[in-house]
C-alpha cells in the first residue's frame, strides 16, 4: 500500500485525529521480522503519534503481536528471531543491535495477555521496577506506589492489603496491577498485547477506560481481536493480514470506509 | 447407546479398579510391614543413651552419638557443596542455555549420573581423594554424598524453573530487568518451593547412603568431628551392627535405622508443607 493514503485525512471526525497536532513518537520504515527462515512481517511503515491510541487488528497469525514485540525488543528473548528496517524512536533505531534494552524497555512498557503479577505483594509488585531506577525514601516509594495503583484505577481495591500476594487477585485486578507496574516506571510508550483477552466484560471495560485515560502522558499501542474494543480505544488503526500492512488510518475511517477490500471484508466478519 | 457395550465397558472398568486396588493394597502392606517392625524393633532400644553414648564394643551399653554426629556433618557439608553446584548448572540449563546444545548434552549427562549406582561414586571419590590422601575422611565421605546429591539438585531445579511460564520473564524484561535480577528475585521466587523440595528430596536420598561411605569415610568408633579422618555414620553402623551376630549390635542397628527412618519422614512432611503453601497461594 502507499502510506500516502493511509495518512490520516482532514475528513476526519474526531477532532483528537487532527493531524496538525499529530506527532511521531515511533516512526516504523520498512520493517521486516524473521522467525528463523519464514518471514512474519514484510515491509511495515507506520508511525505510532504521540499520545494516541494505536490498534492493530488483523486475523490470527497476521503478524501484529510480532510487530508489538518488535517495539520493546521483545524477540530478543528468543533465538533465531530478528528484524531488520527502522524503529525510530527518539533519534536511536529500535532494532539497532546496539541498544541497551533494559533501557528501551523501562521507556517502552508492555502489558501481556495474561495477567503477569510477580510473586510478591501487590506492593512490591510495584515497587520493584521503581527501585531499578530511582533510589527512593520509604515515603516516597510509598507515594510512588499509590500514585502508580490509582493510575490504574486500583488502588481503592487494595489499599488495606498491599502486603498481601499480588497472586490472590483477581484476573482484572491483576491485569491492572501490571499496569500499575508499567506506569511504575514511568515509560513514554505502552504496549498492550490483547490486555483484555483473559477478562470477563466488567473487567474488560476498566482497563478500556484506563486506556483512555492513560493516552493523557503516554502514547499508547494495542493489538487486539476484538474489533469494537479497537473501535472504542484506538484514534488510530492498523489492519495487518499475512504480515503486511494493509492500511492505516484514523480509527472511524478504518470502521466506516476502509480504503481496501480486504480491510472492510475483516471488519464486516467475513474472514478472520 | 448399545447396551451390550455399555455393560462390557462397566465389566472392564470394574475389573480395571480392582486391579489398581490390589496394586495399590500390595504396595502399602510392603511399606507397612517394613515400618512396624522398624518401630517395634527400634522403639525398644531407644533411650537417651542412644544419643549421648558412643558406639559400644559387642557385650556392654551404648549409644549412636558418634553416628549422628558424623552423619549430620557430613550430609549438611554435601548439601552445602552440592547445592550451589548443582542450583547453578540447572539455572544455566533452564534460564541461559535453554536453546544451547551443550544444555541437552549435560541434561544427559546429568540424567547418568542420576542413576549411577551410589557404589561407582564411592569407588571414584575413593580414587580421587582416598588414595591420594592416603586414607580414609570424613571430608572424602561428605564429597561422595555430594556427587549424589548434584545431580539431583541439577534436575530440580532446571525441571522447577522450566515450569516458571515464559510469560513472568516476558513481564520481567518488558520493565527493563536485567536477565540475572529476573532469575533472582522472580524465577527463584516462582520456583522456590519446588527448589527446596529438591534439596529436601537430595538430603533424604544421602540419609540412607552407605555404599560410597564405605569406601571414604568409613567408620569410626570414637566420637570424632575431624574431617580429615576416618568419620562414623549411621549407614554404615547399622550395616555393620545388623550384620554382626551380637543381639545388642543388631538392637542399635534398629534403632538406628528407626532414627534415619523419622528423619526422612519428617524431611518429606516439610517438603509436602512447602509445596501445599505454593499450591495456596
Amino acid at each position: 500500500m502507499s502510506i500516502a493514503t493511509a495518512i490520516p485525512s482532514a475528513a476526519s471526525g474526531r477532532p483528537q485525529a487532527d493531524p496538525a497536532v499529530l506527532r511521531d513518537k515511533v516512526a516504523i520504515r520498512d520493517l521486516e521480522f524473521f522467525y528463523g527462515q519464514s518471514k512474519a512481517l514484510n515491509g511495515i511503515t507506520l508511525p505510532l503519534y504521540e499520545n494516541k491510541v494505536t490498534a492493530f487488528i488483523g486475523p490470527s497469525g497476521c503478524g501484529k503481536s510480532t510487530l508489538l514485540r518488535v517495539l520493546n525488543r521483545m524477540y530478543d528473548l528468543y533465538p533465531n528471531q530478528r528484524a531488520e528496517g527502522q524503529v525510530r524512536f527518539d533519534g536511536m533505531n529500535i532494532v539497532d543491535p546496539g541498544v541497551d534494552l533494559n533501557l528501551l524497555r523501562a521507556r517502552i512498557g508492555m502489558v501481556f495477555q495474561k495477567p503477569t503479577p510477580f510473586p510478591m505483594s501487590i506492593y512490591e509488585n510495584i515497587a520493584f521496577g521503581i527501585r531499578l531506577y530511582e533510589k527512593l525514601g520509604k515515603r516516597e516509594l510509598d507515594a510512588r506506589v499509590e500514585q502508580s495503583l490509582r493510575r490504574a484505577a486500583l488502588w481503592d481495591e487494595v489499599k488495606d492489603k498491599l502486603n498481601a500476594s499480588g497472586l490472590g487477585l483477581s484476573g482484572g485486578q491483576q491485569q491492572r496491577l501490571c499496569i500499575a507496574r508499567t506506569v511504575a516506571v514511568r515509560p513514554e510508550v505502552i504496549l498492550f498485547d490483547e490486555p483484555c483477552s483473559a477478562l470477563d466484560p466488567i473487567s474488560t471495560a476498566k482497563i478500556e477506560e484506563l486506556i483512555d485515560e492513560l493516552k493523557e502522558d503516554y502514547t499508547i499501542v494495542i493489538v487486539t481481536h476484538n474489533m469494537q474494543q479497537a473501535a472504542r480505544v484506538s484514534d488510530f488503526t492498523a489492519f495487518m493480514y499475512l504480515g503486511e500492512l494493509i492500511e492505516f488510518g484514523p480509527t472511524d475511517r478504518i470502521f466506516t470506509s476502509p480504503s481496501d477490500r480486504r480491510t472492510q471484508d475483516y471488519i464486516t466478519g467475513r474472514f478472520g | 447407546m448399545d447396551a451390550a457395550i455399555h455393560n462390557a465397558r462397566r465389566r472392564r472398568n470394574a475389573l480395571a479398579t480392582a486391579a489398581a486396588f490390589c496394586a495399590t493394597g500390595i504396595g502399602l502392606a510392603g511399606l507397612a510391614m517394613i515400618l512396624i517392625v522398624l518401630f517395634w524393633e527400634g522403639f525398644s532400644g531407644l533411650s537417651l543413651a542412644v544419643f549421648t553414648e558412643m558406639t559400644p564394643p559387642p557385650g556392654s551399653a551404648g549409644g549412636l552419638l558418634n553416628a549422628i554426629v558424623g552423619s549430620i556433618l557430613m550430609t549438611v557439608i554435601a548439601i552445602a557443596i552440592g547445592t550451589p553446584v548443582g542450583m547453578l548448572a540447572g539455572t544455566y540449563m533452564a534460564e541461559y542455555g535453554r536453546h544451547e546444545k551443550l544444555s541437552s548434552v549435560v541434561r544427559f549427562i546429568n540424567d547418568i549420573l542420576l542413576s549411577a549406582p551410589s557404589i561407582v561414586i564411592g569407588l571414584f571419590v575413593y580414587e580421587v581423594m582416598v588414595v591420594p590422601m592416603g586414607h580414609f575422611s570424613g571430608i572424602a565421605g561428605a564429597v561422595a554424598l555430594a556427587v549424589i546429591v548434584i545431580p539431583v539438585v541439577v534436575r530440580t531445579t532446571e525441571d522447577m524453573l522450566m515450569l516458571v511460564p515464559n510469560t513472568l520473564r516476558e513481564a520481567a524484561a518488558s520493565i527493563g530487568l536485567p536477565r540475572a535480577l529476573m532469575i533472582r528475585h522472580i524465577a527463584y521466587r516462582a520456583a522456590r518451593s519446588g527448589i527446596i523440595t529438591g534439596i529436601l528430596l537430595a538430603i533424604a536420598r544421602i540419609s540412607g547412603e552407605t555404599a560410597p561411605l564405605l569406601f571414604t569415610a568409613l567408620n569410626n568408633q570414637f566420637y570424632s568431628h575431624n574431617l580429615n579422618a576416618p568419620m562414623s555414620s549411621l549407614p554404615v553402623v547399622i550395616f555393620q551392627f545388623a550384620l554382626s551376630p551380637y543381639e545388642d549390635w543388631q538392637k542399635l542397628a534398629w534403632t538406628g535405622a528407626l532414627i534415619v527412618t523419622v528423619s526422612v519422614l519428617a524431611l518429606s512432611i516439610v517438603a509436602r508443607a512447602l509445596t501445599a503453601t505454593r499450591k495456596a497461594s
